[in-house]
């Protein structure tokens, strides 16, 4: 008994290693095939297990809001600045600093091309949010004699919203525009916003949300009209959508790295040299950055994100159309098979990769725990730290049952046409037996109309 | 075992992980989750089932919770539920039900969320949706209570409702 267990396993394992010499691929199509394994290979294979959930294969990643894998060409270009490469680009005396300054400024200028600007208005960060505090606390706190106000929108980052509440306690005033239920900010209530003392304007250009694009030329245009600096967090526009300082008329724009298939912990701001926008340092230091940034700029990251700047420029068409005709896939696979499907959020304006849909009767995050196999993410209050449902939805005025229903799905560069079929099949089998489930759906089903329901809330 | 020693005498099997990732799901959140019981309704009318309904869809929470009583014994033979809300939500309405079959209607009063949420190892910012599914419990006898009042109008619904509220 013993020793025809040990032969059956030995023999597994030679087969298993003449599989496994084959390179593993970047994509996580490993979970995308369906191909029906023996069971006894299924058993064998690693078997992941985290947060009490068993699955067969890295799950398929679609959450591309949240973060993006590194473009393995990106990676190629960062590696010999850490490993022979590796001065201080501050070092001024010797060759180790003087290649590592030059590879900073190279990646300075590919982030500037990007974006239109020239390579002087371009300090590097530690990330957008880093960016983001530069910008609305800088400001405001240079400017704080004459400039006490600041407008910005409900549907902004967090880390906007929290720098404009810190303004706050000092006693700075913030309007916080609302937006209409396409997520578009209404360009006259930005108008009327705006007064004398007005610091600031920012408004993020593609929401991380629900992906809605603003309409950054005509917001440019009012700003100038007032003469008022305008800041937006385009942390998820770089490289998705095309972006022009000039045309949008914008002071100060946040970057981020790893949102464009580049290195995590690294950001860039773009400040605008003419007419000189001004902050006060928030990083205090040796000066580096124009004194507006001190720390030493690490050389691997910036190298890596000038290197992820200029693939998206030359890669920004190409990508756009694939991803647009992934998304519809994506969007008429699951509509032709489920009813009560809404999409949040502006469907004209908006970035194809970010799909955002809420699906009635169903809860979102029991629906994430059915979709172990996608990696996806939800505005549902449970999967928030406290239990309320995203402030984003909220704002656009979803009805709070529906808030708790909605999944947000990434799609990017390197999302396959079997991700999202897998994708979509796994979908609608858990929205079904969600809705199996579900007494809303049922009470629908019999004719009641929910929303003339008293419910007794304890 | 011989096949997990084996596989270990030839380095095949999974590693210990070093670390054990911290779980907010436990493991019976999702087995409920996966193998739902007694999902399903009975026919609202009929006098021998009580429904329970609580929690709001603003809330991001409703269970509706049905149980079958023999009139005579007073023994909750059968229990259905249907639950809009997180997996820790749908898993507490499921242990409900697995919990109050084959019990009289006095003895499922006695369930505290407490217990609900320790089966579970719920994390405490789930508690609440254990106290629902306590709730629905409550409100399924209840309504089989008022049921029988109207249909009977006999004098020892009453007490027993009084137990109820009490």
């Amino acid at each position: 008994m013993a020793s025809k267990l040990l032969a059956s396993s030995c023999r597994r394992t030679l087969a298993r290693t003449a599989n496994t010499s084959a390179p593993r691929g970047i994509s996580t199509a490993a979970g995308a095939a369906v191909v029906a394994p023996t069971p006894e290979a299924f058993e064998d294979q690693g078997v992941v297990t985290v947060k009490g959930v068993k699955i067969s294969a890295r799950p398929l990643y679609l959450d591309m809001q949240a973060t993006s894998p590194v473009d393995p060409r990106v990676l190629d270009a960062m590696l010999p600045y850490y490993l022979a490469r590796f001065g201080n680009p501050h070092s001024r005396t010797h060759l180790y600093g003087w290649e590592s300054d030059s590879a900073v400024e190279t990646a300075r200028s590919q982030v500037a091309d990007l974006i239109g600007a020239s390579p002087k208005e371009i300090v590097f960060t530690s990330g957008a949010t880093e960016s983001n505090n530069i910008s609305i606390k800088g400001v405001m706190k240079f400017y704080k004699e004459k400039k006490r106000h600041v407008v910005t929108t409900q549907t902004e980052h967090k880390c906007v919203l929290d720098s404009c509440r810190h303004l706050q306690q000092e006693g700075f005033e913030v309007t916080y525009l609302p937006v209409g239920s396409d997520g578009i900010v209404d360009l006259e209530k930005l108008r009327s916003a705006i007064r004398p003392d007005t610091g600031l304007v920012s408004v993020m250009a593609v929401n991380n949300e629900i992906g809605v694009i603003q309409p950054m030329e005509e917001i440019g245009k009012i700003c100038k009209e007032f003469n008022v600096p305008f800041h937006t967090d385009a942390a998820q526009a770089l490289g998705k959508i095309p972006i022009d300082v000039e045309k949008w008329n914008v002071s100060l724009m946040s970057l981020s790295g790893h949102k464009i298939y580049g290195p995590k912990g690294v950001g860039a701001l773009f400040m605008r040299r003419r007419p000189r926008i001004r902050v006060e340092p928030q990083m205090n230091g040796g000066g580096q950055e124009r004194g507006i940034r001190s720390g030493t700029v690490p050389t691997p990251l910036v190298v890596g994100m000038g290197a992820a700047c200029e693939l998206a420029k030359k890669e920004m068409k190409y990508d756009d159309k694939r991803i647009r005709a992934l998304q519809e896939r994506l969007l008429k696979g699951i509509k032709a098979k489920l009813d009560g499907v809404v999409v949040n959020g502006s469907i004209e304006r908006r970035y194809a990769g970010n799909l955002n849909l809420s699906f009635a009767y169903v809860e979102g995050e029991s629906l994430l725990m059915g979709l172990k196999d996608v990696a996806v993410s939800s505005g549902s209050a449970c999967t928030s730290a406290s239990l309320e449902p995203s402030y984003v939805l909220r704002a656009l005025g979803v009805d709070e049952d529906m808030a708790h229903t909605s999944i947000r799905f990434g799609i990017g560069r390197f999302t396959t046409e079997a991700e999202i079929d897998r994708a979509v099949e796994l979908t609608v089998q858990q929205v079904e037996k969600l809705r199996e489930m579900s007494p809303l759906y049922e009470m629908v089903k019999e004719g009641i109309d929910i929303k003339q329901i008293q419910w007794a809330q304890h | 075992m011989l096949r997990l020693a084996s596989k270990r005498l030839l380095g095949q099997a999974p590693p210990r992980p070093a670390q054990i990732l911290s779980r907010f799901y436990h493991e019976n959140v999702i087995d409920h989750f996966n193998n739902p019981r007694n999902v399903g309704s009975f026919d609202k009318n009929d006098p021998t089932v009580g429904t329970g309904l609580v929690g709001a869809p603003a809330c991001g929470d409703v269970m509706k919770l049905q149980i079958k009583v023999d009139e005579k014994t007073g023994e909750i033979v059968d229990a259905r539920f249907k639950t809009f809300g997180c997996g820790s939500a749908i898993a507490s309405s499921s242990v409900a039900t697995e919990w109050v079959k084959g019990k009289q209607m006095e003895e499922v009063l006695t369930i505290k969320n407490t217990e609900i949420a320790k089966h579970l190892s719920l994390p405490p910012v789930k508690l609440h949706c254990s106290m629902l599914a306590e709730d629905a419990i409550k409100a399924a006898v209840k309504d089989y209570q008022t049921k029988r009042a109207k249909v009977n109008g006999t004098p020892d619904a009453a007490p027993v409702e009084q137990a109820a509220q009490a």
